[in-house]
């Protein structure tokens, strides 16, 4: 096989779906080829086909609803489709490999990191020497930066960080150096400054084994950083195609161009002016979670420690940070999920760190939380309705009223009034969202805390439903804290930022003030891994 | 992601067919169930009241026009003996598997949900489970004699701790649930959280137990009739019938397999019928057919 001719070549691949859905095919048409040392990347929203085009590949959908009805699929110039169950063992892993959006779910919990990496090595390479495949792991350990190999070989997937894992993933991915590693949004799942240093590791990794990535992904930033190639499909369907660089800049579908446009971009809000009278006043709170082990040791977290700051009067104060940075505990402590060791939380005025009981739940209804992934915050057996009316009917308000309000709540967030007779599992996931925000601002509380609100949606509805909450914003008043770790998302609709590092506010200050003029490291350390950050700073 | 979404989406129409098909199946079940019930009630009127004739000269007659499941070893008519030991059968079974399920069910959502009652009951609860509950069945009904009360008591304390444990695992999990949290920052208070929020995803779990309950708790009737200290021979239930039967089997078969039959078909209604009403429980199964419409 001569270097030139693609490792992956897809042609004209169809995929139908079961008839009696919108479309009749989850992919149409589509032709792709990935050649040695390169970065093909696929990018689309929810139900664009793409990962569908992915597990095809690795001849992983599920046959009796998904049929491949047209085209090829080449795998170093050997038909996929043709491959006996046998035959296909050995390419899956031998020749290609796949790595999943989210590493701790791909892990088994009962077993040991190297024991993982060592297992793929057992199986596809059964001549191999004990000593030779503990050597192996340490060696691909080494490669994806691993720290202390030899060490945390013995160590088990709750023991590491996200980013952690998902390097243990590409090690096994990498393990007998397949031809063609198909990742299907590899960094989604983990921080920007864990994303930034995975993708360099790609890149890195793809030169020394000589082998190529299909990438599947809904980042144009991820896009910027590392593709050599883009795809944009829709609908099963590819759009547009190209060089990264031109299809960022250049658009020349108009689907493309409202993707790249509902990607959020560095833009600041008007400086407020800060009100004397703050809504939430936040003093010295510190909050230490502590394990005891079976063996009786134990083992102190300081999750927030002396955090301070002030909330006025419809302000939205943005919370960023990284995973374990302790953003998710003052969103959780604010809300009186966990109580704090010491510090105050004055809520206009008065101290709510210690409520317990009657008053605790009284006080409930003046600061609501939209929780990040809106699958799993309603409850599924119950309909909009009953999830909509249950706290104000709880805290008084007569039911006719509380149902009249709930359908007002429907339609300003841009729902129909008869969505209140429905499931959840009957909406989207921007839907789900707006149903809530709708619930939240059913308490008429005067402080929301969004926790990674739109984090778990796509670009277009992501946009959307920023929208929404700076309208409501605007004519409802509430002040709000929005927790994200997208340095984009906050720069949007924040007034303010706080940076937060191990349990600390390491800054807090203006948006456009944090983020063009940081003055803690940290900060600086947190824009520089944004994908696309300095392409756009470039740009101005 | 957008694979499994297809995936969802397309099986809305399968769910259409299983939701006819399965009802269809509890709908059946649950016919079957109603004629057993109603046989075990009009049982007087099926069989007439000579029913527990001893007939000497008539003793293990195969199955015939005159005694259609034939006659035991005391000549008595089989088909008479199965429809009123429906009676006692049907009664302690339902009686032990609701009050099973609802002793354990209230435990368990409080031992689920406040974590400093957990480690008290769950020890407790342990003990009982240590206790074979046969031993414990026999020791009871002996030292207060037996009546339907004792022996429903008798069954049911030994189930009440899988409930319990079942029920509380339930809780343990969806106390976590990012909805449970929204009604409590909803400042919902916790007997409502637990009732509405909580119980719900209980409710299929526990039918699958309860069903098995009911047919545990016939069976370990059963037992105690075999072990001389359940209902006295002259109120038959189809547990001493079977324990009756069993001497005699290899010679007349009659004796075991109608009663054996009839405790096979109702068990396997109660279930089917249980899976049926478990899945129109649950509005993302049942609701689907809507939806697509």
């Amino acid at each position: 096989m001569s270097a030139r001719e693609p490792i992956l070549r897809i042609e004209n691949l169809s995929v139908a779906l079961p008839a009696g859905l919108d479309r009749a095919y989850a992919v149409q048409d589509v032709s792709l080829d990935v050649h040695r040392r390169q970065i093909v990347c696929v990018v689309g929203e929810s139900g664009s086909g793409k990962s569908v085009t992915a597990s095809a590949v690795m001849r992983l959908l599920p046959e009796k609803v998904l049929r491949i009805t047209g085209g090829t699929i080449r795998l170093e110039g050997e038909d996929i489709a043709a491959a006996t169950p046998a035959r296909l063992c050995e390419l899956r892993g031998n020749r290609m490999a796949m790595i999943f959006q989210e590493p701790l779910t791909a892990l088994n919990p009962v077993m040991r990191i190297g024991d993982q990496i060592a297992e793929v090595l057992r199986i596809h390479r059964p001549e191999m020497t004990r000593e030779r495949v503990s050597e192996r792991v340490v060696e691909l350990m080494a490669d994806v930066h691993l720290p202390d190999p030899s060490r945390l070989a013995r160590a088990y997937p709750h023991q590491l960080s996200g980013g952690q894992r998902q390097r243990v993933m590409i090690a096994m991915a990498l393990a007998l150096e397949p031809a063609l590693i198909i990742a299907d949004e590899p960094t989604t799942a983990l921080d920007v400054t864990t994303q930034a240093q995975i993708l360099r590791l790609f890149r890195e990794l793809l030169t020394k084994h000589d082998s190529g990535v299909l990438m599947i992904t809904h980042d144009f930033g991820v896009v910027a950083d590392v593709a050599d190639h883009v795809l944009v499909m829709r609908q099963g369907e590819v759009v547009e195609r190209g060089a990264p660089d031109r299809v960022l800049n250049a658009p020349e579908h108009p689907y493309t161009r409202a993707l790249i446009e509902a990607v959020p971009r560095f833009r600041y809000r008007t400086e407020p002016a800060l009100d004397d009278k703050p809504v939430l006043a936040v003093e010295e709170l510190s909050l230490t979670y502590r394990t005891t082990s079976f063996l009786g040791s134990r083992r102190e977290t300081r999750a927030l420690d002396a955090v301070s700051f002030r909330l006025s009067p419809g302000e939205t104060l943005g919370v960023v940070g990284e995973s374990g940075s302790g953003k998710t505990s003052l969103a959780k402590t604010l809300l009186r999920f966990e109580t704090p060791d010491t510090g105050h939380i004055l809520f206009k005025g008065r101290d709510i760190a210690g409520l317990g009981g009657v008053e605790l739940r009284q006080m409930r209804r003046h600061i609501q939380m939209v929780f990040q992934d809106p699958y799993k915050s309603l409850n599924p057996r119950r309909r909009i309705g009953q999830s909509l009316i249950e706290g104000p009917v709880e805290h008084g308000t007569p039911r006719a009223q509380a149902i009249d309000r709930a359908e007002e709540l429907m339609e300003l967030v841009g729902l129909r009034r008869d969505a209140l007779d429905r499931f959840p599992h009957e909406f989207s996931g921007g839907q789900r969202q707006r149903i809530c925000i709708a619930r939240a601002l059913a308490m008429e509380p005067s402080v929301i805390v969004a926790d990674e609100a739109v984090s778990a949606l796509d670009v277009s509805v992501q946009a959307q439903v920023l929208r929404l909450f700076d309208d409501l914003q605007k004519q409802l008043g509430f002040a709000m804290i929005f927790v994200t770790h997208d340095l984009r998302v906050a720069s949007n609709i924040c007034d303010r930022i706080a940076v937060m590092q191990r349990g600390r506010i390491v800054e807090i200050g203006p948006s456009r003030r944090v983020f063009l003029e940081p003055e803690a490291d940290y900060t600086r350390e947190l824009l520089a891994a944004v994908p696309g950050f300095a392409r756009e700073a470039a740009a101005g | 992601m957008s694979a499994t979404e297809r995936v969802n989406t397309s099986s809305r129409r399968d769910h259409v067919i299983d939701a006819i098909l399965a009802n269809r199946v509890a709908l059946l079940s649950g016919m079957l169930l109603l004629a057993i019930v109603l046989s075990a009630i009009l049982a007087t009127m099926i069989t007439g009241d000579d029913a527990f004739l001893i007939r000497p000269r008539q003793r293990l007659r195969p199955p015939s026009a005159e005694f259609w499941f034939g006659t035991d070893a005391l000549g008595r008519d089989v088909f008479a003996l199965v429809l009123h030991g429906g009676r006692i059968s049907l009664l302690v079974g339902l009686l032990a598997a609701l009050a099973g399920a609802a002793i354990g069910t209230v435990i368990g959502l409080l031992t689920g949900y406040l974590r400093w009652l957990d480690p008290v009951v769950m020890r407790i609860m342990d003990g009982i489970m240590a206790i074979p509950g046969i031993l414990f069945a026999v020791a009871l009904v002996s030292l207060v004699g037996p009546s339907l009360i004792t022996i429903v008591a008798a069954i049911t304390f030994a189930e009440i701790p899988r409930v319990t444990r079942l029920v509380r695992s339930v809780v343990l999990t969806v106390r976590e649930e990012a909805y449970v949290r929204a009604a409590e920052g909803l400042g919902i208070p916790p007997l409502l959280v637990l009732t509405r929020h909580i119980l719900p995803s209980c409710i299929a779990p526990l039918i699958v137990q309860t069903t098995y309950m009911f047919a545990a708790a016939i069976l370990s009737e059963a037992v105690l009739g075999f072990l001389g200290v359940g209902f006295p021979p002259d109120l038959p239930s189809w547990g001493n019938v079977l324990a009756e039967g069993r001497a005699v089997f290899q010679r007349a078969p009659w004796t075991i397999i109608a009663p054996g039959l009839f405790l096979a078909v109702t068990v396997m209604a109660v279930n089917l019928l249980g899976d049926g009403l478990r899945d129109r429980l649950d509005p993302r199964l049942s609701r689907a057919a809507k939806v697509s419409s």
